[in-house]
């Protein structure tokens, strides 16, 4: 009892503790803080990468791709059973993107990824991420009359026909041949529609797209004969495509490959869902490797706000790019897909599931991995980050604790004479020792508490204080452009929050235990002797 | 009955109440035993079984009766580096029960030394304590942590009371000590009492609530006399407890531990080395060069 009693008095009484009390806090509240910010972070992006990858992926490893995609999702419903709720086949292939903006011609690496509309939705999040609200619910690669929204005002068909419309005047001024995709320049999505008009005039006018988009337009005609079959080839058809009426096969662009910022932070489009751009891949099942370079017409935006996706990912429809790439065999119609995405049931283990498909399909030719694999070293570098802070920042709660020792000590001595009072009563060694352990774990208690009650309000008000920051500062301390979020996303794991706790809480008592060894080890003739 | 006894109106009168001494009542047998209704103290009532029976055998075998603390043949040095000064050179030394004895000598003649082994907090280099006919000298810690609680009770010229707690919480501080913390919290308000009953029995009612740095060294001094009696002590250790007192306070201080000594026949075992003090005591013996010298009756 009189442990509690002296415990409670000493902590009420020295306010040296509150030092340690103030150093532990702050430790444990900026580790929640950081924690909760990485996580949130990670948490946030791992959230995008899985709504954009798939759980698992059956990969063939050839440029190729399998034949089939039906009989080998056939094959993994046998092998997974239940386990795979959803499976769509895609293609990917590695392609050069141009863009016409004005006189110039953009040029971006992409990866092409063909993906089936019908069959996308149930393994990936991907058409949630499309700028035109009817295209979250059902993707289609038709392009749509407006409606994109208030970022993209000017855009769809309506955009397109005015475009065309122009072009064609244009071309009946400069007596040039109507230039098909003659760059709209600068469409600025946000720019007043007479501001607009004119820049184009004044870009437009002087380009030349003529011998340009001749270049385009004819690629050898023997390459794409040699291809296995298709109309495609056919292309360059007789009759005049015209854009006011026709469009390209759809395409959907990441929409960090159209979009920029300002200065100002102003968010503008080199191109707008309604203007065409060229895409230049790979054909399969040939003996010498050729590319091809095709027209398409933007139909929407994707917006994942991972800057890795989407600056690289550019989807069009597979069917479409199957014919494209000659990957149907002309005589049996059977298509190759490069992979089939799966979606697991909620609880089953992707590696798991990852290592039967390994055992099923031969390794030489398939690949399978999780998404978690694809992501791998961005995974592993976020947690190292987390680990690497964790360490220091615990290093400061150790440093805290080193002061809780010299504290500690300091009151021992003063306490000296106490101690004897204390044990000439019949206190044993034990009783003293658990005063200053009980001291320790007290402080370790409050501060731990105080500090997780600080940084728990810290990271709900995160914003205020970011806010905060930046008036004080005068500076942008996150820039939403940068980071995609517009929040400073936080996630608070309780289980981390908890071992934080418990962790500075044992650092105290563990701090305490010296002292109070000393302590107890007191003889009482010696401590009473002191006066 | 204890709680009858608990309150201010029995409490101890100092100058009215105290019997007279008998003549030549040196020997702890000349004490009369105090009949239930003349007990002030409230730790008395139930202290009054456990004495009983050292009072029968005092009366049993009269001066030449069983000592209730004795020590034999004590030698206790201290080291200061190469040399060893030789504090107490083979001390023999008998208490009776009932009795006040006062321990006289030179200032470091090793009176407080003498104390602590009496009181257990040190062990001697040679010799023997016995408590009754239990050896004490050698006994565990957690058997010496019990008797130093719940046999002895010790005040000290110093007071050393814990500046933390209040003249209350320090008159409980043993009682914390011994019982559990369950055991505390049931019985706390009877605790309460009794120490506040205590307070006001050493006149200190009115400074209960009181840190020690609040109060004059008398009231100190009372409040450790407090404290030492609420755990119903057999033998009171007081090591020069009028020593830092001025006269009239320490006069006060002595007529509560002879009230003490009287009323309840409570052992007690006094160090000073003012000859006044101790010749208020029973039987003074004085220290010399590590040895006792029986000095006589006060
Ligand atoms: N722990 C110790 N270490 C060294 N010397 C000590 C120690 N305790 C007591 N002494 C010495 O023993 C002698 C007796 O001390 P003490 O018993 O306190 O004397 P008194 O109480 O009679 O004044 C003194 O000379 C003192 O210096
Ligand atoms: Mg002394």
């Amino acid at each position: 009892m009189y442990k509690f009693l002296l415990c409670l008095r000493y902590l009420r009484t020295r306010y040296i503790a509150l030092a340690c009390i103030i150093s532990v806090t702050l430790g444990v509240a900026t580790m929640i803080v950081v924690n909760s910010v990485m996580s949130g972070f990670g948490h946030e992006m791992e959230e995008r990468m899985q709504s954009m990858i798939s759980d698992l992926v059956l990969e063939s490893r050839g440029h190729a791709g399998f034949p089939g995609a039906e009989w080998h999702m056939d094959a993994i419903r046998e092998v997974l059973g239940d386990d795979v709720v959803g499976m769509t086949p895609t293609v990917h292939v590695p392609a050069l993107l141009d863009m016409q903006v004005g006189e110039q011609t953009i040029t971006r690496e992409i990866v092409l990824i063909g993906i089936d509309p019908k069959t996308s939705p149930s393994v990936s999040k991907l058409s949630e991420y499309m700028i035109h609200p009817e295209n979250r619910d059902r993707l289609s690669f038709e392009l749509r009359e407006d409606g994109f929204g208030d970022r993209l005002p000017r855009s769809g068909w309506s955009h397109r026909r005015q475009r065309a419309r122009r072009n064609k005047e244009l071309a009946a001024i400069y007596g040039q041949q109507p230039a098909a995709d003659a760059p709209e320049g600068a469409a600025a999505a946000d720019e007043a529609a007479p501001a607009a008009a004119e820049v184009a005039d004044v870009e437009a006018g002087p380009v030349d797209a003529g011998p340009v988009d001749a270049g385009w337009d004819a690629p050898p005609p023997a390459d794409v004969a040699a291809g296995p079959l298709d109309d495609w080839g056919q292309e360059p058809q007789p009759e005049v495509f015209d854009p006011e009426r026709q469009q390209n096969p759809g395409v959907v662009l990441g929409i960090a490959l159209s979009s920029f910022r300002t200065p100002d932070g102003d968010e503008r489009f080199l191109n707008v869902p309604g203007d065409d751009v060229k895409i230049a891949f790979w054909l399969t099942g040939m003996s010498q490797r050729t590319a091809v370079s095709s027209d398409f017409t933007i139909v929407d935006f994707s917006e994942s706000k991972m800057s890795e996706y989407d600056a690289r990912f550019v989807f069009v429809d597979i069917h479409e790019l199957q014919r494209m790439r000659g990957m149907i065999d002309p005589t049996t119609g059977v298509a190759n897909v490069s992979a089939i995405q799966m979606k697991l049931r909620e609880g089953v283990d992707p590696n798991e599931a990852r290592q039967k498909l390994q055992a099923y399909f031969p390794p030489q030719r398939y690949a399978a991995s999780t998404w978690r694999d694809k992501q791998l070293p961005l995974l592993e570098a976020i947690n190292m980050e987390m680990i690497i802070l964790n360490i220091l920042l615990f290093m400061i709660i150790a440093v805290a604790g080193f002061g809780i020792l010299a504290i500690f000590s300091m009151i021992v001595v003063e306490k000296t004479k106490d101690i004897g009072v204390l044990k000439s009563l019949g206190a044993s060694s034990g009783g003293v020792m658990s005063i200053f352990l009980g001291y320790g774990l007290s402080l370790g208690l409050v501060g731990s508490g105080g500090g997780m009650i600080l940084g728990l309000l810290f990271v709900d008000n995160i914003d205020l204080v970011r806010r905060a920051v930046e008036y004080i500062s005068g500076r942008e301390v996150f820039d939403p452009t940068i980071y995609y979020f517009q929040e400073i996303p936080t996630l608070v794991e309780p289980l981390t929050v908890t071992w934080i706790v418990c962790g500075a809480m044992s650092i105290a008592v563990i701090a305490s235990i010296l002292p109070a060894m000393r302590a107890a080890r007191l003889q009482p003739v010696e401590a009473l002797r002191y006066e | 009955m204890n709680d009858k006894n608990s309150t201010a109106t029995t409490s101890l009168d100092w100058t009215g109440s105290l019997p007279s001494r008998p003549a030549g009542g040196a020997s702890p047998a000349a004490h009369p035993t105090m009949p239930a209704p003349h007990v002030h103290f409230p730790s008395a009532a139930s202290s009054a079984a456990p004495s009983a029976t050292t009072r029968a055998t005092s009366e049993a075998d009269t001066s030449a009766g069983q000592a209730q603390l004795s020590v034999t043949g004590i030698k206790k040095s201290y080291r200061k580096g190469p040399h060893e000064v030789r504090v107490l050179d083979g001390v023999d030394l008998e208490v009776y029960p009932g009795e006040f004895l006062a321990i006289v000598g030179q200032s470091g003649s090793g009176k407080s030394t003498l104390l602590h082994l009496l009181g257990t907090l040190d062990r001697p280099d040679a010799g023997e304590v016995y408590l009754g006919d239990e050896r004490i000298d050698n006994i565990s810690a957690r058997q010496r942590d019990r008797l130093r609680n719940d046999y002895f009770g010790m005040i000290f010229q110093f007071y050393h009371l814990l500046p933390e707690l209040t003249a209350l919480e320090n008159v409980l501080a043993p009682m914390m000590i011994r019982l559990s913390t369950l055991g505390y919290w049931t019985n706390a308000r009877r605790l309460k009492r009794k120490a506040r009953a205590l307070l006001e029995s050493v006149g200190l009612g009115h400074r209960i609530k009181h840190k020690p740095r609040e109060l004059s060294g008398g009231e100190m001094q009372r409040a450790a006399i407090a404290r030492a009696l609420i755990a119903k002590p057999q033998v009171l250790l007081a090591d020069e407890p009028t020593g830092n007192l001025d006269q009239e306070t320490g006069a006060e201080i002595m007529h509560i531990l002879r009230t003490l000594n009287r009323e309840q026949g409570l052992t007690i075992i006094m160090v000073t080395h003012d000859a006044k003090i101790a010749c208020q005591a029973d039987r003074v013996v004085q220290l010399v060069s590590g040895r006792v010298e029986q000095v006589g009756s006060g």
